[in-house]
């Protein structure tokens, strides 16, 4: 491989469009859009790491990104600072997420799914119920931002910065995290789980890690979901918020590092573009994702990579088709 | 001390016995065949030996050592390696990574989350000559799911040879190879070092019957006969259960 390949200077055409672009529309709106597309592609990739590479499907994940949203709120409306509210809210997450993995590891396939989706409820249930810590169906508010290094993040450019700075070291991480031998660990217990017990690894306590590093990045996406919104209710936690995560990390391509990305844009632009101009936009989603299934059911991603790569043969195949009339006017 | 032995080994499926008491000790740097016909219990016995099953009674020893309880991953640690009859690889990774898995299954950097696995350059060159032992380095990037039956098989044998064994399990290493893809393997098999202690099944006696020392005949979960490979060949009951005299 040369060491600047396409795929590098697609990479760092992206990063830049994702500093230069918000800047260059300057418009709170579509900053504040670009904002909870980052926070929910980090929501995203670290249900991948379970979704896509452990082949673990979970439908109660907004119960582990709610449990830390829900965590700095509480925190904060005790009276303490950001820093002991960030660190507690992920604290908090990774208690949550190991308690989930403890029960859910318990199985695999539709099993699993049934149990992380019964989890997530229970924890929408505490969010509701628990009304002496949640504040039950009227939520908690939070009345201020961070501001790290003295620089309030009040403006709606200022907390897209901060956003992009995660997602920036979140997407760095899974990067690392999949190329590692970890990764490739993970990745084997997904295929053939029997064989890689045999070879000497242990499947479980693979699959722990993995889903604890899934739930450290939920918890990141909780803990932005809080600041953003500066408000968090039970509908955060519901299954309905666990399976728009689950949807955008297949509609974008599972077990791809930016399908969960691409797939979070998709969703969130849907819901939140769509939705002024058409309130059927549900319906919209719904099509769009049946189209997926229909034409690219690996995702959008791979799909399109698969397309791109079709396309490009045939062309090679006609210009070398071509080629022999060129070298005929030539001569 | 035996490499490998079995006492007195259990293992019924409901009101099925698929393994009857049986007995084995195999010898340090011994070949030892297992024969015998279709549902004779020969895979059960692998997967009880290898921890995928757990017998309901007897014991397995590893060079003495009492593993009956011990999870299938603890006995790679302890040095048994395995293939499988019904190929059991990693269908979406190229051959180097499946025996890059086989590698790091007992190195601790299985652990690790952020390191590059294809900067481990030890890694990588003990998975190229375990490939090269197989005749395999060539074709080391190729994706598995366009590889040959025959180049899977041996893939299967590079990944058990990789781990560096102390005993090592063959489940039909020859099942569905060619008359040419036969001679390879067994060639192959016949220069593994003697430090390794081989036990292999084989549904076809001929085929393996020169890489032998001894033969365990299984019949309905049971040991039938076992002995020299002159021995078991004479014995008539050999050709009882074989030829149904």
């Amino acid at each position: 491989m040369s060491p600047v390949s396409p795929r590098h200077i697609a990479i760092a055409v992206a990063i830049i469009a994702l500093i230069v672009v918000p800047y260059a529309i300057n418009q709170p709106y579509y900053v504040n859009i670009a904002s909870q597309i980052l926070l929910y592609a980090v929501f995203a990739l670290g249900l991948n790491v379970l979704v896509g590479y452990a082949g673990l499907v979970s439908l109660g994940h907004a119960g582990l990104s709610g449990a830390a949203a829900y965590a700095v709120a509480y925190l904060l409306a005790a009276g303490h600072g950001h820093t002991v509210a960030i660190v507690g809210g992920l604290a908090a997450g990774l208690v949550v997420t190991a308690g989930f993995a403890a029960l859910s590891l318990r199985a695999t396939g539709i099993s699993f799914i049934m149990i992380t989706l019964a989890l997530g409820e229970i924890i929408w249930g505490l969010a509701y119920r628990w009304i002496s810590i949640t504040n039950g169906d009227n939520g908690i508010n939070v009345s201020s931002r961070p501001a790290p290094f003295g620089l309030p993040l009040d403006s709606a450019s200022a907390f897209y910065d901060v956003t992009l700075i995660v997602f920036l070291l979140a997407l760095v991480a899974c990067a690392i995290f999949v190329g590692s031998p970890f990764g490739a660990a993970l990745t084997g217990t997904r295929d053939q789980p029997r064989r890689m017990n045999a070879l000497g690894f242990h499947v479980w306590m693979i699959r722990f890690w993995a889903f604890m590093f899934s739930g450290l990045l939920s918890s990141v996406s909780g803990v932005l979901f809080i600041y953003y919104y500066q408000f968090i209710s039970p509908p955060a936690l519901a299954l309905t918020s666990s399976a728009e995560v689950l949807l955008m990390v297949i509609s974008g391509g599972a077990g791809t590092l930016l399908g969960p990305v691409v797939g979070a844009s998709l969703v969130v632009i849907i819901k939140l573009v769509v939705s002024a101009y058409v309130s059927r936009w549900n319906f919209m989603l719904g099509a769009i994702f049946v189209a997926i299934v229909v034409f690219m059911p690996e995702g959008l991603v791979p799909g399109t990579v698969r397309l791109a790569r079709a396309a490009w043969r045939e062309v090679n195949r006609r210009g070398l088709l071509a080629q022999p009339t060129i070298g005929g006017q030539k001569s | 001390m035996s490499a490998l032995a079995v006492r007195g080994l259990n293992k019924s499926f409901g009101g099925l016995n698929v393994t009857r008491s049986v007995d084995l000790a195999v010898e340090p740097g011994e070949r030892r065949l297992i024969i015998g016909p279709n549902g004779a219990g020969k895979t059960t016995l692998f997967n009880l030996i290898t921890g995928e099953l757990a017998p309901d009674g007897g014991a397995v020893l590893l060079f003495d050592r009492d593993i009956t309880r011990l999870p299938s991953r603890n006995r790679a640690h302890l040095g048994m390696a395995r293939t499988y009859q019904i190929i059991t690889l990693f269908p979406r990774d190229t051959i180097l990574r499946n025996t890059l898995l086989a590698l790091l299954g007992l190195s601790p950097l299985r652990w690790n989350p952020w390191l590059a696995l294809h900067r481990q350059q030890d890694l990588l060159t003990q998975a190229r000559a375990a490939l090269g032992r197989v005749g395999l380095e060539h074709m080391a990037e190729r994706p598995l799911a366009e590889t040959s039956y025959g180049e899977k098989r041996r893939v299967e044998i590079a990944m058990a040879l990789a781990q560096k064994p102390r005993v090592l399990l063959l489940d039909e290493p020859f099942a569905g190879l060619s008359i040419d893809e036969r001679r390879d393997v067994r060639e192959l098999l016949k220069a593994i070092p003697r430090d390794v202690t081989v036990v292999m099944i084989e549904h076809d006696m001929d085929t393996a019957l020169d890489l032998a020392d001894r033969i365990t005949l299984l019949h309905f979960g049971e040991v039938i006969v076992e002995g020299t490979r002159a021995e078991v060949v004479a014995d008539p009951r050999t050709r009882e259960v074989y030829l149904g005299e």
